[in-house]
């Protein structure tokens, strides 16, 4: 049905640019025109000049102005105008191809095709479930709208909004619970963790004051000692993130789930000995998946993989709109590597290096991170 | 599915746009009659592919489809089903989106009306047009797609802003734009004309009733905005000399200007070059009311979307068709033949008149308008240039072209006797008079007051008296009358009315010099006085509803201890966007209006008021109407009507608004 209303539309745009080609045109000629325009003139003088518009003795030479532009409009010299065996019978076939082949391309890049219609009703029956847990959101937002210095409620909301993938209003909503219920290491490290997913995956400055100030609370919290490493992975310091995260590591419970997955990110930074604490297990094992930011974070609370999804889906559509960003590109493919998705990670290093074609260093970059992550051949 | 035809419909007008771009124009420059007649049926198409796209989005603000941006941004699924569909063009995408399907539908209708117009001059008329389109449409496609989606669409919107939730925001735009964007028309005949080379009366006949539509449509929206503006902000005022009102009014007096100078082109073949400059004005006006408004570098109650980065690309719009028109102007005026001669005392030398002061009303209206934006360009100093300046530089100019008006209507063409037309005048002139002493004994006030609805009976007297003069000249009786009134052309029926209109408009401006106003705080069973009516206010309490809570104040106007009236002024609150506004109460008790905004309701029951008594204050749009009722009538007169051979068709027919 879709794709019929593409070609219905498509189709008559093409016909209203052939149409002449059809329709044989009739066109009136500049002089008809005029000749009938200055003989409605001339009977409109007298009309007027009954009205008392035109003074009596005035009508005579008024009239000889228009007669004589008449007049001068009775011989035209100008050459007829073509009709067969004109540039038109090629032009017009070709605009006709050629404007829908503009559109589909053009929509091809801004449009989503495959994007359904969603009315607010269809999607209410749809999702029952997902319907309760917006309900219950609209219910609090309700709530919040009245009493604005609730901040509880707040807090409620914060990790629902991050698992939806509203990383944006999570920050705002943790920024809101930390102004009313007042700064916990906890809610710190929520607050930048939630700030990193709203960035796509960076530590801004503000997340990271969060992190340390959160850190130099309860220095045995292990979230923000994570993100501090990342910042300082980010940073290209990797002595420090290194540093960070072997500490981090060293003060591990045994059984905890994240700690496999930190070592091998420790093993995948630059000049990578292994750390201390790294065990025979991690050397031997498949190097699959360095760039683990937020698997870590996810392990505790499984929702949050619907995020990291969510995050890595919208950070595909806008490259797929814009594939000029080298940086986005590598960070899909890392985060596709993260997921084990690992056709989908070797496709996006050819979208990558489709897109870059022209960029020798990114093409460099690019083959080298897909060296890195195993994704060759 | 419909969202995505829609979306692919707008891109397929763009790509249909470029084509009806180059095609009719090359056709006309070569002698090519395939390539001229791709124009007509091509502009169709792209009025019904951009009503389209129109369709889809406002389909998507009706089942509130939240994966589109837009419709997250400015809906809310709780809103009544008019905002719903009225918030459509409530946005910046949206009423971009209106705009270009304007700009289409005029591009159609001179395709399906325009039979009778030399194939050349419609050819180009019609790439010009497209020219337009294109431009637009990119801008829409690139900086303000209103079909641009979530993947994770939200269960709740944003709402609308509050004071665009309103039966006006239904109404005025889309008549604002058709006389806004209607404008279109008139600049892409002056520039097919200019293409062409020639400028005469073919060109100003055709222009003519399509500067007339759009005219009306723009006198229309103006009143229509400006009494919504009275009855939501709250203050009671109707003009505010906002620059966004401003943007509206240089378009109307330039299109005024234009429509009297375009008869003198069509009649005699004169004032050739001021007609195509006035025509080339009054869209770039337009476009620079657009380009002040969706460019975000006003900041006022109808900014109400404004993004920054927007601003370039409209700018460069703006740039490339005033200044590319300009050019051409100056490549082509210097050819022009001479036309018809006329007298300075005569109909063409008091239309010539008409036209100077128009136009520096309209330069004094642009100065106020954008010294402030350029004085905070340069030197970052922000001042408002506010009603003060406007009423010492336009009034002024304003008096005379009120006074010259009926003497005008009474001068012949090409040569006229102004004796003869004073005289003609004098029995509306001596109305006026006697209309401003019996108004300054009776009623005394302010001698503006006073004068200003002298002058006003003058005009609307005035208006009439030639064609007073003619039907009941001499003979008295009956039958020839009736004759004679039958006979009058429409043409010059609709201009007395249009001037009359303004006249009537005039008298109730005068008026709000009698009118007077209270602040103060009241409480239930508080009363005050205010002309000559007893206002109590009756009971405060509050109401839900549909997506707002308000407060309402129950109050009831009497006289001489008669109940007149019950109002409820309101203050309501949106949740959603955390947003307050009034609703005033309105009694129009005849012509005049007691008018109630109550604002902040305290703890002790008690709300602060404003009431004002405003005698003949509906005058204002009622002359507006009057206005748009004349041009109407000199719309449908005959003369307008060309047929060439047998193939008479009806050269312009008002168009509808669509959707």
């Amino acid at each position: 049905m879709l794709w019929l209303i593409f070609a219905l539309l498509t189709g008559s745009a093409a016909l209203s640019i052939l149409w002449p080609l059809i329709k044989t045109p009739r066109g009136l000629s500049q002089g008809a025109t005029e000749v009938a325009l200055y003989k409605a003139q001339i009977a409109e003088i007298d009309r007027d000049a009954a009205q008392g518009l035109i003074a009596a003795d005035d009508v005579e030479s008024v009239k000889a102005d228009a007669a004589r532009r008449l007049m001068a409009t009775e011989t035209p010299a100008r050459t007829p105008p073509k009709g067969r065996g004109s540039i038109g019978r090629f032009a017009v076939p070709a605009a006709a191809f050629a404007a829908p082949a503009l559109a589909i391309g053009l929509y091809w890049m801004i449009g989503s095709p495959t994007l359904p219609d969603l009315p607010l009703e269809a999607r209410r029956a749809a999702s029952p479930e997902r319907n309760e847990l917006m309900a219950a959101v609209a219910k609090i937002e309700a709530h919040l709208a009245q009493h604005p210095d609730d901040g509880r409620a707040y807090e409620v909301l914060a990790p629902v909004y991050l698992s939806m993938g509203r990383a944006s209003e999570a920050v705002r909503a943790y920024s809101e619970s930390l102004r009313l219920l007042g700064e916990t290491p906890e809610r710190l490290a929520a607050y930048g963790e939630a700030r990193v997913f709203a960035a796509n995956g960076a530590v801004d400055s503000e997340a990271r004051q969060a992190f340390e100030t959160a850190s130099a609370k309860m220095p045995s919290l292990a979230k923000p000692r994570f993100f501090l490493g990342l910042a300082a992975e980010q940073d290209g310091d990797a002595a420090s993130a290194r540093r960070i995260w072997s500490a981090l590591l060293a003060e591990a419970p045994a059984d905890a789930p994240w700690a496999r997955v930190l070592r091998e990110r420790v093993a995948a930074l630059p000049d990578g000995a292994s750390p201390a604490g790294a065990d025979a297990e991690t050397q031997a094992g498949p190097r699959a998946s360095p760039g683990l930011a937020a698997k870590i974070e996810a392990m505790p609370e499984t929702e949050r993989a619907g995020a990291i999804r969510g995050m890595v889906e919208r950070l595909a559509t806008r490259l797929a709109q814009n594939g000029q960003d080298l940086d986005g590109w590598l960070r899909l493919v890392r985060a596709y590597a993260v997921l084990n998705e690992s056709d989908k990670a070797r496709a996006a290093v050819s979208d990558a290096k489709r897109n870059l074609a022209a960029d020798e260093t990114a093409i460099g970059r690019i083959d080298a991170l897909a060296r890195e992550l195993g994704l060759e051949g | 599915m419909i969202v995505e035809t829609g979306h692919y419909a707008l891109v397929l007008a763009l790509a249909l746009a470029l084509v009806n771009s180059i095609l009719p124009a090359w056709g006309a420059a070569s002698g090519d009659r395939r390539l001229m007649a791709v124009a007509p049926s091509a502009s169709i198409a792209i009025f019904g592919l951009i009503g389209y796209a129109f369709f889809a989005l406002t389909y998507a603000h009706v089942v509130s489809d939240f994966s589109l941006v837009n419709v997250v941004e400015n809906s809310h699924s709780a809103k009544p089903l008019i905002y719903k569909i009225s918030g459509v063009w409530g946005n910046h995408e949206g009423s971009m989106l209106l705009w270009v399907l304007v700009l289409s539908l005029f591009g159609a209708a001179v395709a399906l009306f325009s039979g009778s117009m030399p194939q050349d001059l419609r050819a180009n008329v019609l790439a010009v047009q497209s020219w337009i389109g294109s431009a637009f449409l990119l801008f829409i496609l690139l900086t303000s797609n209103p079909f641009a989606r979530l993947g994770a669409p939200p269960l709740e919107g944003n709402d609308l802003n509050p004071l665009l939730q309103d039966p006006g925001l239904a109404i005025h735009p889309p008549l604002l734009y058709l006389g806004y964007v209607g404008l279109s028309i008139t600049y892409s005949f002056a520039a097919a004309a200019l293409i062409t080379g020639r400028i005469d009366a073919v060109f100003a006949r055709f222009v003519r009733p399509w500067t007339l539509v759009a005219w009306i449509c723009l006198t229309l929206g103006i009143a229509m905005g400006s009494y919504w503006a009275y009855y939501t902000l709250g203050w009671g005022g109707f003009w505010f000399w906002d620059p966004v009102e401003n943007a509206s009014l240089m378009p109307w007096l330039a299109a005024t200007a234009l429509l009297h100078c375009a008869a003198v082109m069509e009649k005699r073949e004169a004032l050739k070059i001021w007609t195509i400059f006035l025509a080339i004005l009054a869209f770039s006006l337009s476009l620079l009311g657009t380009f002040l408004v969706r460019s975000g570098v006003l900041t006022s109650v109808h900014a109400f979307a404004s993004d920054p980065t927007r601003g370039v690309f409209i700018l460069a719009i703006l740039v490339t068709f005033i200044g590319g028109s300009l050019a051409l102007f100056a490549l082509r005026a210097g050819g022009l033949k001479q036309g018809g001669l006329f007298a300075p005392i005569s109909r063409e030398g008091a239309l010539v008149i008409n036209n100077l002061l128009l136009t520096t009303c309209c330069a004094t209206v642009l100065v106020g308008t954008l010294y402030p934006l350029a004085l905070e360009a340069l030197t970052g100093d922000k001042i408002s240039v506010g009603a003060p300046f406007f009423n010492m530089t336009f009034a002024p100019l304003f008096v005379p072209l009120f006074v010259l008006m009926p003497i005008g209507q009474n001068l012949a063409w090409k040569r006229g006797d102004l004796i003869g037309a004073a005289q003609r005048v004098a029995v509306a002139f001596g109305a006026g008079v006697v209309c401003a002493l019996a108004i300054a004994a009776w009623r005394g006030g302010p001698v503006v007051s006073v004068l200003l609805s002298g002058l006003a009976v003058y005009v609307i007297v005035g208006s009439f008296a030639d064609l007073g003069r003619r039907v009941f000249a001499s003979s008295a009786n009956v039958g020839t009358v009736v004759s004679r009134a039958l006979g009058v052309p429409r043409q010059a029926l609709g201009t007395a009315f249009a001037h009359a209109g303004l006249g009537v408009t005039l008298l109730g401006l005068a008026a709000t010099g009698w009118g007077a106003e209270k602040i103060l705080v009241m409480k239930p069973g508080g009363r005050v006085a205010i002309g000559a009516y007893e206002l109590a206010l009756d009971s405060l309490f509050s109401r839900a509803g549909p997506n707002y809570t308000e407060i309402v104040g129950k109050t009831i106007v009497s006289a001489d201890g008669r109940v007149k009236a019950v109002i409820e002024p309101a203050t309501r609150f949106y949740p959603a966007r955390r947003m307050s506004r009034t609703d005033a109460g309105i009694a129009t008790l005849g012509l005049g209006q007691v008018y109630v905004s109550i604002a902040d309701p305290g703890e002790n029951g008690a709300v602060s008021a404003r009431i004002f008594w405003k005698p003949l204050v509906a005058l204002i749009w009622i002359g507006a109407l009057i206005m748009a009722f004349g041009g109407g009538l000199s719309l449908s007169d005959r003369s307008f009507r060309i047929g060439v051979a047998r193939r008479a068709r009806k050269v312009a027919a008002l168009p509808q608004p669509a959707e």
